[in-house]
């Protein structure tokens, strides 16, 4: 290993430098609030410095890779909590800054977030292992953040709780795939383990352990309690970044080093994706809090997620990778204008939301937006998101499974449409006061309102990620 | 290199975009200033493009001697597999050269008008917001390299046509107009869209380059014989083609709307329903054209050639007897569009063979120059006289001479008087009937007399016929109004000497042409003399044409009612569709569809009210749940393994 194969690895040493200043700055700097700036700031120049290119190499005798789709992931997620940092600035401000909390609050996201870029990276299960820990628990202390809340600490505990216990049935999978295929690297495995009781049993578990990050059901049960308490930037977080990760990682697992298991796991993403989008949509239409709201639409969102997987080839990563990009970009806006007017209101509920539009016509037009694209109306992005997903499972025939999210699709418009209906339809008699939000907020709210409009015109962004989709 | 092209089809949609959103802020003048400018650049950009391409300057744009295709811009947008993507791109060849002269021009020249024309009416910017929309638009469907792309311009065409047809949505007329308009030419686009989807699924590409090569069309006639009719399923793709550019150019029998049409403000009329949208349909064919001609050896190209002949003498007919000035000119568009059909239609390929794709190109030119020219002059006589009919006019030479002049060299023009610029393309489109078909000669000679006689019949009427006493003394446009008509004059008197044969030709290469001395004097003959009889009948008032009437009795009330052709779509869609048919689907709609879905809606809220209780808000029920999630998931996939 020279400087150079070293320089493979230079998001997650970067990302570290970052967190390790941010906690050198927090003791040094007096004016506490100007530490938000220094993380948004220290957080670009990171995001900056991963457009830089990478060569597809492995380091400590593959236990980390890195490939050209692992590179442009990483982008992905790296913008997605470039946007939330600038958007958790409001919320810091409020609740954190009297605690002088600041400089803790984004170095622990920050470290969850490099624990995702080990994920991400990893060509070894424990590497994974390691990293799926370290990006779990530095979350159960954010979801807990609020700490005068009561839902708050609720929400952490259940997170943590929830989590350990997956982890065990993860690490339990790990252990017999040990035992089967007699390694824990993905090149070794990949192609050497045969299919026997115990290797299924191993799959599944691991299988668990993942599915239980991106909330699929039968695992997603913590998804709906953890969000409504958590703080509103810590449930974006988990819903786009957490959840991002682990299907990316889920997909290196399934495509590449359980390949020869494809009929089996095939068979499980088909009942799971039915099973998830029903059970999603079914508990969304019923919410009457946002964020308890949008953790079921995530939750169904993550069924639809599945359906890219079946054609299990380039089409499939592609359409799975750039859904997520749309779905990272659209989740963000519609939880950034869930948080700008729950701290300016203090209103969580959709009712509240009764004549938004008549007080504060422009983050009505946000929320619009993201909702939109969520709901997958063309042309805005999500549209094309979920138009690849359908591709990808119709190009290997499953047209009953299609025909099935599309029925889904419909529901999750009405209850979409519903949120949409209160801000801009409905009238109040008390509606939600004028209110003027931050610079951070104003900028992130511009940049992704006009990214989901351009990507759903601008096709060489598809193209793009199709020609690097290779696991 | 060439990427600079986007702006043609930048500028204009920022323009409506920037008008669109500002409507109410932006004032008077200002905005149809900023529409003018605009436009301007994007003419100066089209023009230079189009200089560019022809001079060669291209690099690819002359290869072995003949204009090829070449692809400016082409992105793929929506991929379906290896041939098949819809793509996104600017395409030049010869016709989509020749429209960036004639698109921006004309729209340019409306744009200018329309400043002095919309004077002070309701929603100035809303309509110079529309003209950029449909100059984005009619952009677009010249430009497009694709099937698919053409056709999504193709649809936005149609909704500015809509838009700008019911400018004044206050005016019931208007609204009922916009509304036939987009419904008819929507109609005709179901089949084209049935025809996209047929050359996609059997020719397995939409890119024009592909579909129009030699070695593509040899491929399909090998592959596809005969399937229905004795015409291989190709051609049925095409005739379906074809009904789409039917529809949108106002052929026989989808030609209702364009009369009705002329609600609309005058420039628009001028813009979209003269020069350039009603032309798509002929630029459409003449797209595809080696398919059309090639398949089946054009069995979809007579098709082409016997409706455009049979609209073509069909509206001259009308013409006769219409009172309205526009609904004159109206027709008079239809029966010239039916023109440029019938020279596709008898058109060969190769070579002097191609003389009819060559002259239909020119008279498309031509036409579009000289009938924007008459709209507008058009619409500073009813600027002036507040009327749209002729009944009210009479001896205007007097009051409004740029006016007069202008329209008489427009007259002239169409009437196919040398060296005016109708003369040139309309000679040629004769000449090429001549070598292929007696009948459809002879058509296009007999309309080539009745335009003559029609068109100076509306211009004895407007400027000679009697000394009307007018309320208000008319007076002649102002300046913004009169700079669009002079100059478009001198395009009409210039433009038919333009050697197109060396330029636009069916295979790319240029030709020679030569006059056929005998053609060119029938052709003016016939036209002096319908002029002649135009002369006798209506320079001075007189009974002559009251006593024709008469004689023709039934007959004359026929046309003048347009042969009950909107009275017979009125029967068959509200008497047949709507009462036998349509009521049935709908009580279907209501009871059965309606139901089904309330039954999902109300049993999706019955089951999620159900299964609440399943996630309880506590940890060890869930830690449960998910355990017994991974050993009922495990059991099943042993049960299958064994």
């Amino acid at each position: 290993m020279n400087w150079n194969t070293l320089l493979l690895m230079r998001q997650e040493l970067v990302l570290t430098t970052v967190i390790l200043i941010l906690l050198v700055v927090d003791v040094i700097v007096k004016n506490k609030k100007s530490l938000n700036i220094i993380a948004i700031l220290l957080f670009g120049i990171y995001t900056i410095l991963g457009f830089f290119p990478s060569g597809n190499n492995e380091l400590f005798g593959g236990m980390y890779k890195n490939t050209e789709l692992i590179f442009a992931f990483k982008n992905i997620l790296n913008i997605g909590v470039f946007l939330i940092t600038m958007i958790s600035v409001s919320w810091v401000n409020k609740k954190m800054l009297p605690l002088n909390k600041v400089a803790e609050f984004y170095a622990l996201m920050f470290s969850s977030y490099l624990g995702m870029l080990f994920m991400i990276s990893a060509g070894h299960f424990l590497m994974l292992y390691i990293g799926l820990e370290l990006a779990t628990l530095p979350v159960t202390a954010l979801a807990s953040y609020d700490m005068f809340n009561r839902k708050s600490s609720e929400s952490g505990i259940k997170l943590l709780l929830s989590a350990a216990f997956s982890s065990g049935i993860f690490l339990f999978g790990i252990s017999m795939i040990y035992a089967t295929g007699g390694s824990l690297y993905f090149n070794s495995i990949y192609g050497n383990i045969a299919i026997s009781y115990l290797s299924i049993m191993g799959l599944f578990m691991i299988f668990a352990g993942l599915a239980f990050k991106i909330s699929l059901v039968p695992f997603h049960f913590w998804t709906a309690d953890v969000y409504e308490g958590a703080p509103t930037p810590v449930a974006s977080y988990l819903s786009v970044i957490s959840k991002g990760a682990a299907v990316f990682v889920l997909m290196i697992l399934l495509f590449k080093v359980f390949s020869n298991f494809i009929d089996l796991w095939i068979y499980l993403l088909y009942g799971i994706s039915i099973l998830t989008m029903f059970i999603g949509n079914f508990f969304a239409i019923r919410q009457t809090n946002m964020q308890r709201f949008l953790a079921f639409s995530s939750v169904a969102q993550a069924g639809f997620i599945l359906l890219g997987f079946l054609s299990a080839d380039q089409v499939a990563v592609s359409a799975v990778v750039y859904f997520i990009a749309i779905y990272v970009l659209s989740n963000i806006l519609v939880f950034a204008a869930v948080q700008s007017i729950g701290l300016a209101s203090n209103k969580y509920n959709i009712e509240d939301y009764n004549g938004l539009y008549r007080t504060n016509p422009l983050i009505s037009i946000a929320l619009m937006f993201g909702l939109f694209s969520l709901a997958g109306i063309p042309p805005i992005a999500g549209f094309f998101g979920k138009f690849f997903l359908y591709t990808a499972a119709a190009s290997k025939g499953f047209y009953l499974l299609v025909f099935i999210a599309v029925v889904n699709v419909t529901i999750s418009l009405y209850y979409y449409l519903i949120v949409v209906r209160a801000a801009w339809l409905r009238k109040s008699d008390n509606p939600i006061q004028f209110y003027k939000s931050d610079i951070f907020m104003k900028i992130s709210l511009v940049i992704v309102s006009t990214a989901l409009l351009v990507l759903g015109l601008f096709s060489p962004f598809y193209e793009y990620i199709f020609s690097i989709s290779n696991i | 290199m060439l990427e600079y092209t986007l702006l043609i089809l930048l500028i204009p949609v920022f323009l409506f975009i920037f008008l669109g959103f500002n409507f109410k802020r932006i004032k008077e003048p200002v905005s149809g200033i900023i529409g003018t400018v605009g436009l301007g650049i994007t003419a100066l950009i089209s023009y230079y493009t189009a200089y560019l391409y022809f001079s060669g300057g291209i690099n690819g744009a002359i290869v072995d001697g003949h204009y090829a295709k070449v692809y400016a811009l082409n992105t793929v947008w929506i991929h379906f597999s290896q041939t098949l993507h819809i793509d996104m791109g600017i395409l030049l060849d010869p016709i989509s050269a020749m429209m960036l002269i004639v698109v921006p021009t004309i729209s340019l020249m409306v744009h200018l008008y329309s400043i002095g024309y919309m004077h002070k009416e309701e929603g100035f910017t809303r309509f110079f917001a529309y003209l950029g929309l449909f100059t984005f638009s009619m952009l677009g469907l010249v430009l497009a390299t694709n099937l698919f792309m053409i056709y999504i311009f193709w649809e936005l065409v149609g909704v500015s046509s809509y838009l700008l047809i019911g400018y004044y949505y206050n005016k019931p007329s208007a609204v009922l107009a916009a509304k036939k308009a987009f419904i008819v030419t929507r109609f005709a686009d179901f089949g084209f869209l049935v025809g996209i989807l047929m050359i996609g699924f059997y020719g397995k590409s939409w890119d024009f380059g592909v579909l129009t090569s030699e070695e593509f069309i040899t491929n399909l006639s090998h592959t596809f014989g005969p399937a229905f009719m004795g015409l291989s399923i190709i051609t049925w793709a095409l005739i379906f083609i074809f009904v789409g550019g039917a529809g949108k150019s106002a052929m026989f029998p989808l030609h209702i709307w364009l009369p009705d049409a002329m609600e609309g403000p005058t420039p628009v009329s001028a813009l979209i329903h003269a020069a350039t949208m009603v032309v798509a349909g002929v630029f459409l064919v003449a797209r595809l054209f080696p398919l059309y001609y090639f398949m089946d050896e054009g069995a979809a190209l007579n098709v082409v050639a016997a409706v455009g002949t049979f609209t073509t003498i069909f509206a001259a007919v009308i013409a006769f007897t219409q009172y309205d000035i526009k609904r004159v000119l109206a027709f008079s568009t239809m029966s010239q569009i039916g023109y440029m059909m019938l020279a596709l239609g008898v058109s060969g390929y190769d070579g002097h063979e191609g003389v009819g794709f060559m002259a239909s190109m020119f008279h498309l030119f031509t036409h579009a120059m000289f009938k924007a020219m008459l709209f507008l002059a058009a619409g500073s006589i009813i600027h002036a006289v507040h009327s749209n009919y002729m009944q009210d006019m009479g001896g205007l030479r007097k009051y409004m001479p740029i006016t007069h002049i202008t329209f008489l060299i427009g007259a002239l023009a169409i009437s196919g008087v040398p060296p005016l610029a109708g003369f040139f393309s309309k000679d040629e489109i004769l000449a090429a009937a001549w070598e292929k078909n007696f009948v459809v000669f002879g058509t296009g000679y007999l309309v080539a007399g009745m335009t003559a006689f029609y068109m100076f019949r509306l211009y004895y009427r407007i400027f000679w016929w009697k000394d009307t006493k007018y309320e208000h003394t008319p007076h002649e446009a102002p300046k913004t109004m009169t700079i669009p008509l002079l100059i478009l004059a001198v395009m009409t008197i210039i433009s038919g000497f333009f050697p197109f044969h060396n330029f636009i030709t069916a295979d790319g290469k240029p030709f020679a042409t030569h006059f056929d001395w005998i053609m060119v004097g029938a052709s003016v003959g016939i036209g002096l003399l319908g002029i002649l009889i135009a002369t006798i009948m209506y320079k001075k008032e007189n009974i002559l044409s009251d006593r024709f009437a008469a004689a023709f009795g039934l007959f004359y009330k026929w046309t003048y009612n347009k042969f009950y052709f909107d009275e017979l779509y009125m029967f068959i869609t509200k008497k047949i569709i709507f009462a036998k048919i349509s009521t049935p689907f709908a009580w279907f709609d209501r009871h059965v569809v309606d139901g089904t879905m309330n039954g999902i809606g109300n049993g999706t809220v019955w089951i999620s009210k159900k299964i609440k209780g399943l996630q309880s808000g506590r940890v060890q029920d869930y830690a449960m749940y998910f355990l017994s999630g991974v050993v009922v998931i495990i059991m099943i996939f042993w049960f299958f393994y064994n």
